[in-house]
């Protein structure tokens, strides 16, 4: 067969070396305040390993959370009452905000025209995730 | 130091449990390639008599009655939780060393009075953070540990188990078969039952220079770890493999030259693209194909290699290469099973020295144009972009006809909330 020559056998650079095309010549002095670009993910993301995206569907969470907006769930966070949390209840996920008052835990939503969920025993909900934030598109 | 070992519980069946919350009380099974064979029961299948490799049309009939939920491996879906876990155990260890997909072993430093506690929060902490239940086992050494999660698994509800102090007896050790011994095959467990060692607290006791010469230095390393000697080391940074193989049964017979060629196309691009993950770069290719030996028809199974000039890691090196063996091999009049692509030869792509023709071969752009593709392939999924010789509708392809949507590594197949 013909002659293969070697390819692709450089590993790949782990970060930029430099951010500027290397010109002959003067440097530029803007090269001294070189930073690097600003990484959306690590805003948003604490824990990698724990976090992760789900899609809202329907408008129980309306105004604060509408159909087609994106949530990012971090499940390394306890919730606490106040807390936006997805939930499983009976087989479903369920975005909701946690509520304990008298004792009782309640799944509040926050558009007026749905009613609290109180948890009772006969309930099967787990805690799947705490929101932390909300993505949503507007253009 | 302990060493601890965290195994995940029904590993592939669990990753679906995750995601699908409706799966929560339903037993669910998870099969090989193909659909062939169960390789994945989650506890409530295993409660229904599945068996482990049981084939998915003998079982068809307890699946259906059981409304038990059946997937076909979804390894986009595995590989992440698998990332996730290993993740999460870093942030529990300074130490992590991960052995399998869904296994690692820890190196701590508690005090003993604590390591029960320790074990618990490595449990709880991965279940909170990704969902996977996993069984912890703790010891001395990598076998103790290794045997510690056994016990965990099959003898506690807790899911972990400390293997030393009062724990380490003869009262418990007596009772674990020595075939449960990471690293005592079924061979020498059987060679050892013929001398009268049939459990653990026999084979600890056993004589040195027996076991040297019956299962050579391998063997009496592994007695030592059991009396907690540790002589396997910490493998901080396994070796780049020796060999990468990327095959896979096809979902029907295959005839055509043409068809089998594309497969052979898809499986080098794979395959290379396995070789640039691990910056390597590969110095042979080989191809294999064969008859399917569990039907009554003729018979062919083959292989041929092409060894490179050069080491590559270029994709189309590979599937020209692939082509050329693929050619000499096949046969007409034959119902082709399977093709497989095995790259050999494997060097880091720093071993590499040049040559007086490296210059001639635009190096750089072939480079640029290989990250390209595998930019593009990690952003949009696997297969958003490959060559033509790889086939667009691939009648041959595997069946996976149960997937479950790749929640955690492509947008729109993320869970819904509602």
């Amino acid at each position: 067969m013909a002659i293969q020559l070697p390819v692709c056998t450089l590993p790949p650079l782990k970060a930029p070396l430099y951010l500027m095309a290397i010109k002959a010549g003067f440097p530029s002095p803007a090269d001294d305040y070189v930073e690097k670009t600003l990484d959306l993910h690590e805003h948003l993301i604490r824990h990698p390993a724990a976090t992760f995206f789900v899609r809202v569907s329907g408008d129980s969470m309306a105004p604060l959370i509408t159909h087609g907006d994106i949530l990012v769930v971090d499940r390394a966070l306890t919730p606490y009452s106040g807390s936006i949390i997805i939930a499983a209840v009976n087989g479903e996920f369920t975005v909701k905000r946690l509520v304990e008052q008298n004792g009782i835990t309640l799944l509040v939503p926050e558009n007026q025209s749905y009613e609290p969920i109180a948890l009772t025993p006969e309930i099967d909900c787990t805690v799947w995730g705490v929101v932390v934030h909300i993505i949503r598109t507007v253009a | 130091m302990w060493y601890a070992l965290v195994d995940c519980n029904n590993f592939y069946a669990s990753c679906e449990k995750v995601c699908n919350p409706a799966l929560a009380k339903r037993p669910v099974v998870v099969l090989s390639n193909n659909d062939g064979n169960v390789i994945a029961r989650c506890p409530l299948a295993k409660a229904l008599g599945i068996e482990m490799g049981a084939p998915f049309h003998q079982c068809k009939d307890i699946i259906n009655r059981h409304h038990v939920a059946v997937f076909s491996s979804n390894y986009a879906l595995y590989a992440d939780m698998s990332r996730r876990v290993m993740d999460t155990l870093a942030t529990c260890a300074p130490y992590v060393e991960v052995y399998s997909i869904d296994e690692a072993f820890l190196l701590c430093d508690v005090p003993p009075a604590e390591a029960q506690d320790y074990a618990l929060s490595v449990r709880k902490k991965v279940m909170q953070w990704t969902g996977i239940p996993v069984s912890v086992g703790m010891g001395a050494t990598k076998t103790l540990a290794k045997l510690a999660n056994h016990i965990a698994k099959k003898r506690t509800d807790s899911g972990v188990f400390v293997l030393a102090g009062d724990s380490y007896c003869q009262s418990l050790l007596e009772t674990i078969d020595i075939a449960e011994v990471w690293g005592i095959g079924r061979r020498y467990a059987r060679m050892l039952q013929s001398y009268g060692i049939r459990n653990v607290w026999q084979l600890i006791n056993a004589d040195d220079s027996f076991i040297k010469k019956k299962m050579t230095v391998v063997g009496l390393r592994t007695v030592y770890e059991l009396r907690g000697i540790p002589c396997i080391g910490w493998e901080d940074a396994p070796p780049p493999k020796k060999a990468i193989v990327s095959s896979r049964s096809f979902g029907r017979p295959v005839e055509s030259l043409h068809e089998l060629d594309q497969a052979a196309a898809h499986y080098s691009a794979i395959a290379a693209g396995k070789l640039r993950r691990q910056h390597c770069a590969a110095g042979a290719v080989t191809v294999f194909v064969s008859t399917n030996p569990f039907k009554n028809e003729p018979q062919y199974s083959c292989s041929a290699t092409v060894v490179l000039d050069m080491h590559s890691a270029y994709t189309p090196d590979i599937i020209a290469a692939a082509r050329t063996a693929l050619c000499s091999i096949y046969r007409e009049g034959y119902r082709y099973k399977k093709v497989g692509i095995m790259l050999t030869d494997i060097i880091a792509c720093q071993e590499l020295s040049p040559t007086l023709f490296t210059h001639m071969y635009n190096y750089e752009k072939r480079y640029r144009l290989m990250q390209a593709l595998d930019s593009v392939n990690c952003r949009h999924g696997r297969g958003a972009v490959y060559f033509a010789s790889e086939g667009v509708i691939r009648p041959w392809s595997m069946r996976r006809k149960y997937l479950s949507p790749r929640y955690t590594t492509q947008w729109d197949e993320i869970p819904v909330v509602t």
